[in-house]
């Protein structure tokens, strides 16, 4: 069984009356350990997927299945749950709270799971370490650079020790320099058999991960985009979803 | 989330914003310290009441009262006898429930004169050493009247200070407390020789005013010496005990009624007895016990009655309640407005942490977290806006009795103290309830996305 299975999923938002149907009709299999990449350009839909893959949103029509749980009826407190033990998120503007300093900041979904003050610094610690920014401790988000801030970022999204990582446009704030740092970041990351969704509308990011999924008008696209195909040597079999561009 | 972590969370969310937490906790501090104060006011004010009534003898006298005869027994009325002797020896053997039987025996338009100075008391009674006890006094200086002054019908008196004051100089006026044990006065031209004399009494409020007058030097006054001002000066209460003259029963009997009173007829009559009760919760029975006994020495003639102190408490008490709440309301109002005033703030609170919010629901805090996390906060600054209140009603009572030194200090109980605390924590929570649903309430993508 895949780690996360959507199928017939849609969101529909009414705006003045007018429907808007951001995701239509997908499905989709994430297994355990898979590096992915959601790409498309603004508005396509993909950061609406994002949203329900990561618990954040709940479906209109469809079902989801996350780690064996059902979620698409779940309640809010059941998805705050699934948020806090097996989802971790980094997102574009690292949305780290500026009162609370680096450990504080990595502690914070473990305080949300009752665990103790001792157990919490320690795995902090060592989510830090893993990202290399244990030297920073004790500063404050806005004395770290960019690149630094994600990093905090992604060790309080690993801290929980979550099924799946959601990386939305995670290098979208930084520049390409550093940027490249975090993506080898997600790749060592991934090697160490994390699950790691990345979400971008820049084609070249994507082309990190080993499968990619397009989304257009909120539907996985079928046809793959001319500039992916150019960059889709990485390829691997497994994506069944998805056509071979060769094909 | 544990709950010493949010309220540390709280906290550092209060003095993240010092200068806006504290202007909204002045709110509740104001709220706090009026309260308080209020209360300290009221219970100074009682203080003030049940000082004026121990002065008139306490909660437990009962007097016993001559009445007109019921309309049934009206053709007996010109035999009625009155409060006479009989009655006080019959309640002294027959109505062991009573714990002191005090006959007086008024002696009427008395004037004191000594030297060229007069007075007038305003009362000169014959009585027994059981008086003391009855009216709550305390001799202070020299002796009470003995058996024998009684027996013999002796020429002595006890004075209240007042007296002193008029006849030989108040300590004021001389600068030193005469104490006029061994001199005589006349009692209507009659010499009697002063064996006692009563402490000063006087309540808070006139002390406080005597030591204020002490500090202060006196004011030069052109002209002669003399008083200002007609009326009593100070709580009637005290000016009245203060101005007492005691004599043997006997005495008063002897010199002054023996020889006859009304159209000179001797007039046995008291013109008091007072009783107290052994234990005031048996008032009932014991005064039952009494008029069984009286009943009887009257033959039959319910010529008297009796009159607690009941009354006098009950109006006090009342009064005191009505002060109460009128003072509670206000400062309630107040501590309400003081309650809009955090929610206000909190409500701005959130909005500008919106985004933190999501982040937090991103990482996994439940509705029911943020709500928490935001009541907390909300009690947080009204816990310490009433710590600060109760602190500043410290202050505030002190401003109390700087502005008004003379009046009967206000007495911070523990009470009041505690209904303002709590009804702060109270006004805190109902202020956070509406901001942290609303926190609580929050979708976490439209938090997240939130400029």
């Amino acid at each position: 069984m895949a780690l996360v299975e959507l199928r017939n999923v849609s969101k529909i938002y009414q705006l003045g009356g007018e429907e808007i149907r951001a995701l239509d009709d997908v499905s989709l299999d994430i297994d355990s350990g898979e590096f992915i990449s959601i790409i498309g350009p603004s508005g396509s839909g993909k950061s609406t997927l994002m949203h329900i893959l990561g618990c954040l949103d709940s479906p209109s029509k469809g079902t989801i299945q996350l780690d064996g749980v059902m979620i698409q009826n779940a309640s809010a407190r059941e998805l705050a749950a699934m948020r806090n033990r097996k989802i971790g998120f980094v997102f574009q503007f690292f949305n780290l709270l500026p009162k609370l300093n680096v450990t504080q900041n990595v502690e914070l979904p473990m305080i949300y799971s009752g665990i103790n003050g001792k157990e919490r610094r320690k795995r902090a610690l060592a989510a830090l370490e893993a990202v290399d920014l244990v030297n920073r401790a004790k500063h404050r988000p806005s004395q770290l650079s960019g690149g630094q801030q994600q990093r905090v970022a992604i060790a309080r999204a690993l801290v929980n020790d979550p099924r799946i990582i959601f990386a939305d446009e995670p290098t979208g704030n930084l520049d390409s320099h550093t940027g490249d740092a975090i993506l080898s970041l997600f790749r060592r990351l991934s090697q160490e058999g994390r699950t790691i969704v990345l979400v971008t509308h820049d084609p070249e990011i994507a082309a990190v991960t080993p499968r990619r999924i397009e989304i257009r008008d909120g539907k996985i696209a079928t046809k793959v985009d001319l500039t992916l195909a150019g960059l889709a040597g990485r390829q691997t079999a497994a994506n069944l979803s998805q056509p071979s561009p060769s094909a | 989330m544990p709950l010493l972590n949010t309220i540390l969370v709280g906290f550092k969310e209060v003095w993240t914003h010092k200068f806006r937490s504290v202007l909204t906790m002045l709110g509740i501090i104001l709220g706090v310290a009026s309260l308080v104060g209020m209360a300290a006011i009221i219970k100074g004010m009682e203080n003030g009441m049940k000082e004026a009534m121990i002065a008139m003898g306490g909660a437990d006298k009962v007097l016993l009262e001559q009445q007109e005869v019921p309309v049934d027994q009206e053709h007996l009325a010109d035999q009625a006898p009155g409060r006479t002797m009989l009655d006080v020896q019959a309640l002294k053997q027959a109505a062991p429930m009573l714990r002191v039987v005090s006959p007086e025996m008024a002696v009427n338009n008395v004037l004191l004169t000594r030297a060229d100075k007069t007075c007038m008391p305003s009362e000169c009674v014959g009585v027994w050493s059981a008086v003391v006890e009855m009216n709550l006094h305390t001799l202070e200086h020299g002796r009470f009247f003995t058996e024998l002054d009684e027996e013999h019908a002796n020429p002595v008196c006890v004075i209240g200070t007042a007296i002193r004051d008029e006849l030989f100089g108040s300590p004021e006026q001389v600068g030193q407390e005469i104490v006029p044990i061994g001199e005589v006065i006349q009692i209507n031209s009659q010499p009697f020789t002063i064996v006692g004399m009563f402490a000063r009494y006087e309540g808070e409020r006139e002390k406080k005013e005597r030591e204020l007058a002490k500090t202060k030097p006196a004011e030069e006054v052109a002209g002669p010496s003399r008083q200002r001002g007609w009326g009593r000066r100070g709580n009637w209460a005290f000016q009245r005990k203060n101005l007492t003259i005691y004599m043997p029963l006997n005495t008063a009997w002897v010199r002054f009624r023996a020889a006859g009173d009304k159209d000179g007829i001797p007039d046995p009559r008291l013109s008091d007895i007072d009783l107290k009760v052994g234990d005031m919760s048996e008032l009932e029975p014991a005064l039952q016990q009494a008029r069984n006994v009286l009943m009887l020495t009257h033959r039959g003639i319910e010529d008297f009655g009796f009159r607690t102190q009941e009354n006098q408490l009950e109006s006090i008490n009342t009064q005191i309640r009505n002060a109460r709440m009128s003072g509670g309301v206000i400062a309630a109002i107040s501590l309400l407005v003081g309650g809009i005033g955090i929610m206000n703030i909190m409500l701005a609170s959130i909005n500008e942490r919106i985004r933190e919010i999501g982040i937090c629901k991103a990482v996994g805090a439940t509705g029911l977290a943020v709500f928490i996390q935001v009541l907390i906060e909300s009690v947080v600054i009204a816990m310490l806006g009433a710590a600060m209140g109760v602190m500043a009603s410290y202050g505030f009572v002190r401003v109390l009795e700087l502005v008004s030194p003379t009046a009967n200090a206000p007495v911070i109980t523990t009470g009041a103290l505690l209904i303002a605390v709590a009804f702060s924590i109270g006004v805190g929570v109902v202020a956070g309830l509406f901001p942290a649903f609303k926190a609580a309430r929050l979708h976490p993508i439209q938090a997240l996305r939130y400029e």
